[in-house]
């Protein structure tokens, strides 16, 4: 018999460990391209694990955003960098006692503090989704759209800041460049660039060049 | 769904953001040529945004867009002086950007963009509205840091401040998010309630402290302060004033929400914490200081141990103490915009003025302006009559009566060894002999001069009658 | 149990081969039919000799790709190198499981589906990335880096276009967003109208995104002499081969049910059997939408890099922004009439 909850276990344990395998290997891999593939597949198990938990448009959304656009832009700089590795390892190993001491700190804290007084909390509510009885796509566009109407509206804002900085950062207005203009090429009148002339039928006995009429 | 009301308490807001857009798409089509018109453009719209902040300032505290959004008197005081200094510095940059080439329509964007972040922090009702306001002035932020884009220092800079800044910006959200985790809201007001009766307590101050961290980071207090000095010596001068103004208000006003506003009730925790970074700020401020030969950095030290100050108001945890820090604020804001000011008056193709001995003999070549810098510095001192002095004697005070005489004695020793550094600059100027082939060339600008002059003689003027000013402050802070 | 396991495993990948076959099948029949229109629009014979009319040359091309060897060049990255080809095809492949060929006649009814679509179409280009990066040569480099800026660049005019869409649907699931488009009127109640720039861009995008001429800058057969696959032969190339025209025939199927009625006759419902919806009217418009592809191929030059950014970014971007805001208009004051499902 398969149970459905328990396969759903399994695939969220199994989703889990690739996921922090993956998350691992982006540090831990010395090809930075082999890196950047890695936290691919660390959006993407992260985004199947999200859809387990029922948060489709999330995980979606992170699919669509992160690993579709954000990803490949990032693996197209890093293709083109050509880093050395020798220099990026460099001071690894001398910072990683430190690092791991700090990272073993931090994480037997949280547990302490999180994990354990999380185990006897009461869990968080029902899905409010599911209670009314929408799809999670919908129940968001409405939060987004009513709720948290202002956040959103300054996210919006937020992002015009980014266009705006990343065009003052680097359009540069250079002299001398050429190049074409598509209204121009687009909004020419036919009637000033070819002139089609009628003339009589000639005779093949006379001899007279026949000369060029159109021009372009 | 929003109403006509909701629109018009944020109608300061919204007005700026289409003004923003308006001047963005002006200089879009404009001719180089014709820039001083979007200056002067920018200067305006700031001005009637102070004006539309102050007229439609309701009687009580209001909430929009469902407690998204909160329009009090704090906001209201914060907000004007926010869009003041910010009007004041277009006003300085002015004739520094045009010297260097960086005379672009994105500056003034960016600036006012920052403007509106500032504005939405201070007003905000909902942790999610401080993380974008946030995000929005710091952002903004990064982009001016990195205008000048040819100079390697500006450029390093921006990198320090945009990696260091990210990941404040990270520990705050990581400290909101278990703030969520242990109460189960995110509006600040429901949070103030639901923090008391928590089945978590122990997530809930994991979470203040990681929203600490995220605060220091802000307001530059030490042990987060790495990026202040390196950031505002490598900035364009003219972004350094901005940093140096309209933010540091801005996150007296996050510290002020999130701490009070929402986790009030945990007041016996954040004030041991804070009174550690206060005083590390004013140790590490001070004491780097003495040892500084660039101005700019001198200054960013001076700043780290000014928020040192403002922190020994917020340590107060009450009202008396919330109008002090804002006071303080307030103080340091027009401060730093004159200290900046005058360097941006000296400063000319070619030449920075940034280091001490710049000033050399200052005062033979230019007393006007010596005098302004003495009023300035004497200010930022906290020497009597001058607007610091009163400032700083707040702050002690709310300390002192917080419980704190400790706290209140390191402020007074760090104050003494403050006055030192500053005291070398007004040195340097009045007794020192300029080097050979030193010539001071001061702005030609018209209106940076008559501004700047007006700024350090309000500093004075408010020495001499700062209680309508205090009094406003503690108005807005209910008993 | 046995039960249970025919439910659950046997029954859904009988399905997936029901889908795959046929589609593997299409795209060999649609090579012929590429190379046979082209020749007729070329005043050519076409392929004539392997097979009556020459319709046996795709299988017999198959059998050839997959008898030759994988070369694997010098200094390639093994992994990578292998894993690029399968990242083009699954994308390509796995899109299809949201598709209603007819009523309730989807492999997976989700209620993501345009989102899932989406998802799954931006990610083929990883493969295309991948295989330029993998091989270690120039050329492939450079198509990959074309091509990646070029799907990015589509991919955004694309989204807006189902933003469109889905705002006059008022639904992710594409069964539903079909149903929408019933109505007493045939082809006049389809979204074609009322979204006629934005099928127009959806359509031209498609062939965008599918690095199809005139907007095969990727390949580039004289410029670049292959783009990003020059590398690859044998059995890893038809691999590549089958993902292009599977994306090929995905866009046209998609045009089909997002802008025309998908399986709903173009017919009022009261003109008896032929107003009445069917696979094959389906089939009818996504062949019609094929073949565009391969007049264009016939018809049209190459474009230059820096037009197709330009027509991306400044022309198309552009009109579907403002057709959001005409459609959320549509939608509001109630224009557009929007069938519920029958």
């Amino acid at each position: 018999m398969i149970d459905p909850n328990l396969f759903q276990l399994v695939c969220f344990y199994a989703f889990s460990a690739v996921t922090v395998l993956a998350a691992l290997s982006v540090i831990l891999l010395r090809n930075s391209v082999h890196a950047v593939l890695a936290l691919v597949l660390t959006f993407f198990s992260t985004a199947c694990v999200w859809l387990l938990a029922e948060a489709e448009f999330l995980a979606i959304a992170l699919i669509v955003v992160y690993v579709g656009a954000v990803m490949v832009l990032f693996l197209f700089v890093v293709m083109m960098l050509d880093i050395k590795q020798e220099q990026v390892r460099e001071g690894f190993i001398r910072y990683l006692p430190v690092g791991l001491v700090v990272a073993l700190v931090m994480l037997v804290e949280m547990l302490a503090l999180i994990g354990v007084r999380a185990m006897h909390a009461v869990s968080m509510g029902a899905d409010p989704a599911a209670a009314a009885g929408v799809s999670n796509t919908a129940w968001l566009g409405t939060a987004l759209y009513t709720q948290y109407l202002l956040p959103f509206e300054v996210a919006a804002l937020i992002l015009t800041v980014g266009v705006i900085a990343a065009v003052a950062l680097t359009l540069r207005h250079r002299t001398g460049s050429r190049h074409q203009s598509a209204g121009q090429q687009v909004g020419i009148d036919p009637s000033r660039r070819v002139r089609v002339v009628k003339m009589a039928a000639v005779r093949a006995e006379e001899p007279e060049a026949v000369q060029e009429e159109t021009r372009t | 769904m929003p109403t006509l009301n909701d629109i018009l308490i944020l109608l300061p807001e919204f007005y700026l953001v289409a003004a923003a857009c308006v001047l963005l798409l002006l200089d879009a089509f404009m001719k180089p040529a014709q820039r001083g018109v979007l200056h002067w453009l920018s200067i305006a719209v700031l001005l009637v945004g102070i004006y539309l902040v102050v007229s439609g300032q309701p009687d009580v505290p209001v909430t929009a867009f469902g407690g998204m959004f909160v329009r009090d008197g704090v906001a209201e005081i914060l907000k004007v002086f926010a869009l003041l200094t910010t009007a004041l510095v277009f006003v300085y940059a002015r004739p520094y950007l045009v010297d260097r080439k960086l005379f672009v329509g994105e500056f003034y964007t960016l600036a006012i963009f920052a403007v509106i972040g500032v504005m939405l922090l201070v007003s905000a009702g909902n942790l999610v509205m401080v993380y974008l306001g946030l995000e929005l002035l710091t952002l903004s932020s990064y982009a001016l840091v990195a205008l000048n884009r040819d100079s390697r220092l500006s450029s390093e800079a921006a990198i320090k401040y945009f990696v260091l800044g990210a990941m404040a910006s990270g520990m705050l959200l990581y400290g909101m998010s278990m703030v969520y985790g242990a109460t189960g809201t995110l509006a600040l007001a429901q949070l103030h309630g639901a923090a008391a009766h928590t089945a978590m307590p122990n997530l809930l101050v994991f979470g203040l402290i990681f929203m600490i961290v995220g605060i220091g980071f802000k307001l530059g207090a030490a042990p987060f302060h790495m990026w202040i000095p390196d950031v505002y010596e490598g900035s364009p001068t003219a972004v350094t004033i901005f940093i140096g103004s309209a933010p540091k208000l801005a996150a007296f006003g996050m510290a002020y929400r999130l701490l009070d506003t929402g986790l009030g009730d945990l007041s016996h925790y954040w004030q041991p914490v804070l009174a550690v970074l206060a005083v590390l700020s004013l140790a590490i401020g001070n004491l780097v200081a003495i040892v500084q030969s660039n101005l700019k950095r001198l200054l960013a030290y001076s700043t780290i141990s000014h928020m040192g100050y403002l922190l020994l108001g917020l340590v107060n945890a009450g009202p008396e103490g919330y109008a002090s820090a804002m006071f303080y604020a307030i103080s340091y804001a027009l401060m730093g915009t004159a200290a900046f000011g005058v360097i941006l008056a000296l400063a000319r193709a070619g030449f920075e003025c940034d280091r001490i001995d710049d000033l050399k003999g200052l005062n033979h070549r230019s007393p006007w302006l010596a005098f302004l810098m003495l009023l300035v510095m004497f200010s930022l001192a906290g020497v009597p009559p001058l607007f610091g002095f009163f400032a700083k004697l707040m702050v002690l005070e709310a300390a002192i009566h917080a419980g704190m005489v400790w706290l209140a004695v390191v402020g007074a020793i760090a104050a003494i060894v403050g006055l030192y550094y500053y005291l070398r600059v007004v040195k340097v100027m009045y007794f020192d002999r300029p080097d050979e082939g030193m010539e001071t060339r001061v702005q030609p600008d018209f209106a940076l001069r008559a501004v700047l002059s007006v700024n350090a003689l309000v500093l004075l003027a408010l020495g001499l009658g700062w209680g309508p000013l205090l009094n406003w402050c503690r108005a807005v802070f209910p008993g | 149990m046995g039960e249970q396991i025919l439910n659950q495993v046997v029954w859904p990948l009988l399905h997936i081969v029901a889908i795959v076959l046929p589609l593997v099948l299409a795209v060999a029949m649609f090579v012929y039919w590429e190379r046979k229109v082209i020749g007729w629009m070329h005043v050519r014979m076409g392929p004539n000799k392997v097979g009556p009319l020459g319709l046996l040359q795709a299988f017999a091309d198959v059998v050839k790709l997959l008898l030759k060897e994988v070369i694997l060049p010098t200094n390639a990255n093994r992994f990578l190198y292998y894993l690029a080809p399968l990242l083009a095809l699954v994308p390509a492949l796995a899109a299809w499981s949201v598709i209603p060929f007819g009523d309730r006649l989807v492999l997976a009814n989700v209620n993501a589906g345009l989102l899932y679509l989406l998802a799954m179409t931006s990610l083929g280009v990883y493969g295309i990335i991948l295989a330029g990066w993998a091989s270690n040569s120039r050329y492939a480099l450079l198509g990959a880096m074309r091509s990646a800026a070029q799907v990015i660049s589509y991919e955004l005019a694309m989204g807006l276009c189902l933003v469109c869409v889905l705002v006059l649907a008022g639904s992710l699931n594409l069964t539903d967003i079909v149903h929408a488009q019933a109505g007493g009127k045939g082809l006049f109640d389809w979204f074609w109208l009322p979204l006629l720039p934005v099928f127009v861009v959806y359509f031209i995008s498609g062939v965008a995104e599918t690095n199809r001429a005139p907007f095969d800058v990727a390949e580039g057969e004289s410029e670049i002499v292959a783009g990003f696959h020059v590398e690859y032969s044998g059995s890893a190339f038809a691999l590549f081969f089958l993902a292009e025209y599977a994306n090929m025939i995905l866009v046209s199927f998609l045009a089909s049910v997002l802008f025309l009625g998908g399986w709903l006759s173009p017919f009022p419902a009261s003109w008896g059997w032929l107003g009445q919806g069917s696979f094959l009217w389906l089939l009818a418009k996504a062949f019609a939408f094929a073949f565009l592809f391969l007049w264009f191929r016939a018809s049209f030059p190459r474009y230059r890099y820096d037009q197709i950014m330009r027509l991306g970014w400044k022309v198309f971007i552009p009109i579907t922004i403002v057709w959001v805001l005409v459609a959320g208009c549509m939608k509001y004051f109630g224009w557009v009439s929007v069938g519920t499902g029958v």
